[in-house]
């Protein structure tokens, strides 16, 4: 990734790295799982149809970027649903989050598949005037 | 990676020194001097954290295929002591719990299909689900899955899926023991019910392919192999199953590691006493993924003989062997001369039983257990044979795969999905897929020459080469 986008990707040799910035730690979550549902389906090809919600308790800020996107991987799964855009609160060590998309459908143009969020080269640090997460996702 | 680190023990093995007052067990490192300098040093660095584990027995070593992966390695193996503190890794095992491979022989040669293929493969296409969202024509209730994951294998065939002479060629005759459907999360069930006997995406696959070229004549007679010959090799694991137990005891064991008294060199290793509740908990969790993904290759290989009966009436295909390379199993081994009980954690490389292992089918007893190299969509694959010497070498292990020689966002910049899916075709080789950028991260340029990789393999003593396979289908997520 270069530049300041808000939402992109570092190489790992088997998978992706994701990373998410934003001006708080929850904006950068949140870019961070743009990224990551970026690479099973085009974001604008998505319909906002369906709204799920998810709730975690994490008070170690790193660990809690794998625990948001691997409940978002998790249900999208569970539920077969197509997910494109995404919302994060935190009060203390709880957190928040709410993600629109669609049931998956056969003419929905997908790419590959991400099974899960990893510890590895996992970081969530101040960058600028914002922050910046990033994990790698298992694909 | 960095040469000028390692020490060369010989032409094939290479160690990497300790400095200092460093406190590790010996690393060793298997694979040309072409292979590791491919390498990323990042490998060096994940195998080092490796040998600092607890309980470790002999070395931390990598496969001559190893890259950059997960706290483990990707063609990492160590083997623990439960009764030294030795500790079981979910990091170790990987997330896609016993990822592997089925391969079944047929009764058919190339020159037998060949004017059949375009309509095979799309019969494949269409018969075997694979892809983003992708679902099954199986839906399970969760009663139902837990069947699953006690049984294996066993289950699909009770079920209707294959033949009971498929699990003499499993490992663990398709069901792996101590397996609790319990410790596996409700979510990590609702993720799978739907998914029985689908594909996936990224590098799993579906590829027709024939034998090119045999190189060592008593073992392919053992295993049913002959120049010529049509195979069937099915490259996929436990699904969404497997990677909700492993993200859920990934994060878990690595928040509850200063607890239980372990220091991790990297917060990916995480990982808990063999003989802990926390360490036993995983290992059942981990159990009954290893039986999902038995049942999720026996359930395939039962829907490509279908298809082949469509299209090729009369064939048979019989199950060579179904190998793991993602997995923990407990299993005797001699150390310094004295069978012991030990964990072994393969991730990404493959079990590699030598001649006369007692779990071997009769009749590959005498050559050693059929060994699988899945190369890329338009180079080739091995089939190897376990070896006597890989047991002390690597507690029977080989390696798994060609092995990327590039991360997925650079053949993406380097290849086009169609333009690649078309090239192919002008060699023979017919791609099914529905994502056409998951074709380009698959590129074969992507990985590296799966040929000096068997080579590695052999020269180093963990597995001998068999026969070459060429592909002529692959079906893609």
């Amino acid at each position: 990734m270069t530049g300041d986008e808000a939402s992109g990707y570092f190489d790992h040799d088997a998978d992706f790295g994701v990373i998410g910035r934003g001006a708080t730690v929850e904006a950068a979550f949140v870019n961070a799982a743009r990224a990551t549902f970026a690479l099973m389906w085009e974001p604008e090809t998505v319909a906002r149809k369906e709204a799920i919600d998810v709730e975690f308790e994490e008070a170690d800020v790193e660990l809690a970027l794998p625990t948001w996107l691997n409940a978002l991987l998790g249900e999208s799964a569970a539920r077969h649903l197509a997910l494109a855009d995404f919302a994060l609160e935190r009060e203390g060590s709880r957190w928040r989050g709410r993600a629109f998309g669609e049931p998956w459908r056969d003419d929905l143009p997908s790419s590959t598949g991400v099974k899960g969020a990893t510890l590895t080269a996992l970081a969530v640090r101040p960058v600028g005037d914002g922050f910046e997460a990033r994990c790698v996702v298992d694909v | 990676m960095d040469l000028a680190r390692l020490r060369s023990l010989d032409e094939w093995t290479w160690a990497l020194p300790r400095h200092g007052g460093e406190e590790r067990n010996d690393v060793v490192l298997y694979g040309s001097r072409e292979l590791l300098a491919s390498m990323d040093d990042k490998v060096l660095e994940q195998i080092g954290n490796v040998a600092r584990l607890p309980g470790l027995v002999g070395a931390a070593m990598t496969m001559p295929d190893a890259h950059w992966g997960y706290g483990f390695p990707i063609g990492g193996v160590a083997a623990f002591d439960p009764d030294a503190g030795g500790i079981v890794s979910a990091g170790g095992v990987g997330f896609d719990i016993s990822c592997g491979i089925r391969c079944l022989r047929t009764d058919r040669t190339l020159d037998d299909i060949a004017a059949r293929l375009p309509k095979l493969a799309d019969g494949l296409y269409r018969d075997i689900p694979a892809g983003v969202g992708e679902g099954g024509s199986l839906r399970l209730t969760v009663p139902e899955l837990d069947d699953v994951l006690a049984g294996g294998a066993q289950w699909a065939v009770a079920s209707g899926y294959g033949d009971a002479s498929d699990l003499e060629y499993v490992e663990e005759l398709g069901r792996a023991e101590n397996a609790v459907p319990a410790n596996v999360s409700p979510l990590a069930k609702k993720r799978q019910l739907g998914e029985m006997g689908t594909l996936g995406s990224g590098n799993h696959y579906l590829e027709v392919q024939w034998v090119e070229r045999i190189d060592d004549a008593e073992a392919a007679r053992a295993f049913g192999l002959f120049e010529g010959q049509i195979l069937v090799s099915i490259h996929c694991g436990s699904r969404g199953l497997g990677h909700q137990i492993g993200t859920e005891f990934l994060l878990s064991l690595a928040k509850g590691a200063s607890r239980l008294g372990i220091d991790l060199p990297d917060r990916e290793l995480a990982c808990a006493p063999i003989r802990s509740p926390e360490g036993e908990q995983y290992l059942g969790a981990m159990n009954a993924g290893i039986n999902c993904a038995l049942a999720n290759r026996q359930i395939l290989a039962h829907l490509t003989r279908s298809t082949f009966a469509h299209h090729l009436p009369g064939s048979r295909l019989e199950t060579l062997f179904d190998v793991s390379h993602n997995t923990c199993k407990a299993e005797r081994h001699l150390v310094g001369g004295k069978p012991r009980l030990l964990y072994v954690h393969r991730k990404g490389a493959t079990r590699a039983f030598g001649p006369g292992h007692p779990a071997l089918p009769e009749r590959y007893r005498e050559v050693g257990q059929p060994v699988i190299i899945g190369g890329s969509m338009g180079t080739g694959s091995w089939i190897l044979a376990g070896t006597p010497e890989s047991e002390a070498r690597a507690w029977s292990s080989a390696s798994h795969g060609a092995g990327r020689a590039m991360s997925r966002a650079q053949a993406l910049k380097r290849w086009q999905g169609k333009e690649l899916v078309r090239e192919l075709a002008g060699d023979g080789i017919l791609i099914r897929t529905r994502s056409m950028r998951g074709a380009a991260e698959e590129a074969p340029g992507a990985y590296k020459d799966v040929d000096r990789v068997a080579e590695a393999t052999e020269r180093a003593g963990l597995a001998r080469r068999v026969a070459r396979l060429r592909p002529k289908i692959c079906i893609k997520g």
